[in-house]
């Protein structure tokens, strides 16, 4: 609002919007400082805030005992490999669609739609099946198809919703003062969809990075992504407080920080534009 | 400036995602209908002769597909009215003028970003664990016993963990349909004399109407498969308590190895997520005329 507000309003809005945003962020803020307790200190009765021995030891065990990092890099690999793969083939879909759009481009990007409506269980069994008898289970190449194929529908239609804001008479302009086809697409075009691709990686990778249903389905030991292998603690080893938070941390931190700067495009991408 | 030509290569570059949706839709659906009809176990080798309808009756009958269904709808119903209403507040709340609006945001926003299984562990074990849990240590200092929540009331434990996961969608989602009503309309609608009750009632819950049906419809569609936080929390338990539709379904394949049944639930599923998936698709396709 433009008019100025009394401090004493906005004071009394800073406190309650704190407090509530406190508590909602508080299971996070409570993993991430029990990952620097001992295990006694995590449990200890009353529990302790601030003032504990900080301790890196956690980190160190859970990487030693479960090779970590190894799972780590499955899901660097898993998530960037289905971002990018998908990509590749949606930009020229999304391009197509934006800039030389036909009768039945409504029709197309509907349908594409329909498709992630498709609740996974009704294919889980066909995939299973067809996963054993090609070797792909506990793989991350199958993992990498199947992550690129259900987010496919998404990552043509939030390309499809930047490459349509890109105005097509500033071809024409560039057209009329004699550039060609190669220097349109290299000069004029590429750097105004930038932006629009790279917010479309960056929500990919936070989607398949916390993908769970096929993830826990489809792979075991040997490919598990982080998502897999947290689900490990959910044995009697989870009663280790402080290394399930450490692990947890570990495994949420990167994509907290990605999606605190892809706030904006969430909304248009989960939406499929139907909120900017 | 679409010439004979640039379509044709338009064609060429729609269609590797069309062929590649096309395959990964019907191949799969297709053989999920057909295994829905054969008598198919894949502990039991042997040809799978073909059943008719046998699977369906045998699913839909059976005990634990009605406390699936109740339960499915329970969890959909009770997440979506916590983080409807508690997104319409906190999107009100965070349009208003204060101090620290970006951090608020951010802390608000984070459940999203962290992955099912991270989010069930740390809810089942660090707070909701009856002897070492956060909400057991809580209840002992007001004097109250430790309350088992994942075995006395897992159902309604599910649903909070999940709604802590899906409010700050709801929240974005809402805020960011919030920050384009004109303030002016607010303003000359608070010099007319209207009560800030009034100005929510009649401006901004109407301007929210469209965004709150997107919010809704996305969430179901999403929310009809829980999987992950059943999975490490519950399991589907104590008994059946906790189990809904994508879990029993998952049951029937992966742990039974049930092939026809599972497919049969598989077909039951798609057929319920269809029904909401018809309204999103239409509130979205009028949304991409305007």
């Amino acid at each position: 609002m433009a008019r100025a507000v009394p401090n004493s309003v906005k004071a009394r809005n800073t406190a309650i919007a704190w407090i509530i945003a406190i508590l909602i962020f508080f299971p996070i803020l409570w993993t991430i400082l029990t990952s620097f307790k001992t295990e006694g200190a995590a449990i200890a009765d009353p529990p302790v805030f601030l003032f504990f021995d900080w301790t890196m030891e956690n980190y160190t065990t859970v990487q030693e005992r479960s090779d970590y990092f190894g799972h780590f890099m499955n899901s660097v690999i898993i998530s960037v490999g289905s971002t990018v793969l998908g990509l590749a083939i949606a930009i020229p879909a999304a391009w197509a669609m934006a800039f030389v759009p036909g009768r039945q481009t409504k029709n197309v990007l509907m349908w594409m739609l329909s498709t992630k409506m498709l609740p996974p269980v009704g294919v889980l069994v066909p995939i299973y099946l067809i996963f054993r008898d090609w070797g792909l289970l506990d793989t991350r190449v199958g993992l990498v198809i199947v992550l690129t194929l259900i987010n496919l529908p998404i990552i043509v239609w939030m390309l499809y919703t930047y490459f349509r804001e890109i105005p097509s008479d500033i071809l024409e302009a560039a057209r009329m003062d004699g550039a060609t086809l190669q220097s349109e697409v290299i000069h004029v075009l590429l750097p105004m969809a930038v932006p629009g691709i790279a917010s479309t990686l960056l929500l990919n990778i936070i989607l398949a990075w916390n993908e769970a249903f096929w993830t826990l389905n489809l792979v075991a030991a040997n490919a598990a992504p982080l998502t897999a292998f947290i689900a490990s603690y959910s044995s009697p080893e989870g009663l280790f407080y402080a290394k399930l938070s450490a692990a947890s941390t570990m495994a949420i931190a990167p994509i907290l920080i990605m999606g605190w700067f892809s706030q904006k495009q969430l909304v248009r991408g989960l939406t499929f534009g139907a909120v900017k | 400036m679409a010439t004979q030509h640039s379509r044709a290569a338009a064609r060429f570059m729609i269609a590797p995602s069309v062929v590649l949706l096309l395959a990964w839709m019907l191949i799969p659906l297709g053989m999920t209908i057909w295994f829905s009809l054969l008598r198919y176990n894949l502990l039991m080798p042997g040809d799978n002769p073909f059943v008719g309808f046998e699977n369906y009756s045998y699913f839909l009958t059976d005990p634990a597909f009605q406390t699936a269904i109740v339960n499915t709808l329970l969890l959909v119903g009770g997440i979506l009215l916590i983080t409807v209403c508690g997104g319409i507040g906190l999107a009100v709340l965070l349009d208003q003028p204060m101090w620290g609006t970006g951090i608020v945001r951010i802390m608000v926003i984070s459940p999203f970003f962290v992955m099912p299984t991270v989010s069930a562990l740390v809810w089942k074990n660090m707070f909701m664990n009856p002897v070492n849990g956060l909400f057991a240590y809580v209840a002992g200092v007001l004097g109250l016993p430790a309350f088992d929540f994942l075995t006395a009331a897992p159902l309604a434990s599910i649903i909070g963990i999940v709604s802590w996961q899906w409010l700050p969608f709801a929240t974005l989602i809402l805020l960011t349909a919030m920050q384009s009503l004109d303030s002016e309309q607010l303003e000359a609608a608070e010099i007319d004399g209207a009560s800030a009750w009034s100005r929510f009632y009649y401006i901004k819950l109407p301007h929210l109407a469209r965004a709150i049906t997107v919010v809704v419809l996305i969430q179901t569609i999403f929310l009809l498969s829980i999987f992950a936080e059943i999975y490490v929390t519950t399991a589907g338990g104590p008994g059946n308590a906790s189990i809904n539709l994508t879990y029993l379904v998952f049951q029937e394949s992966l742990q039974r190895y049930d092939v026809g049944t599972a497919s049969a639930g598989g077909v039951v599923a798609i057929i319920l997520a269809n029904i909401v998936a018809i309204f999103l698709m239409r509130m979205i396709g009028k949304n991409l005329d305007a």
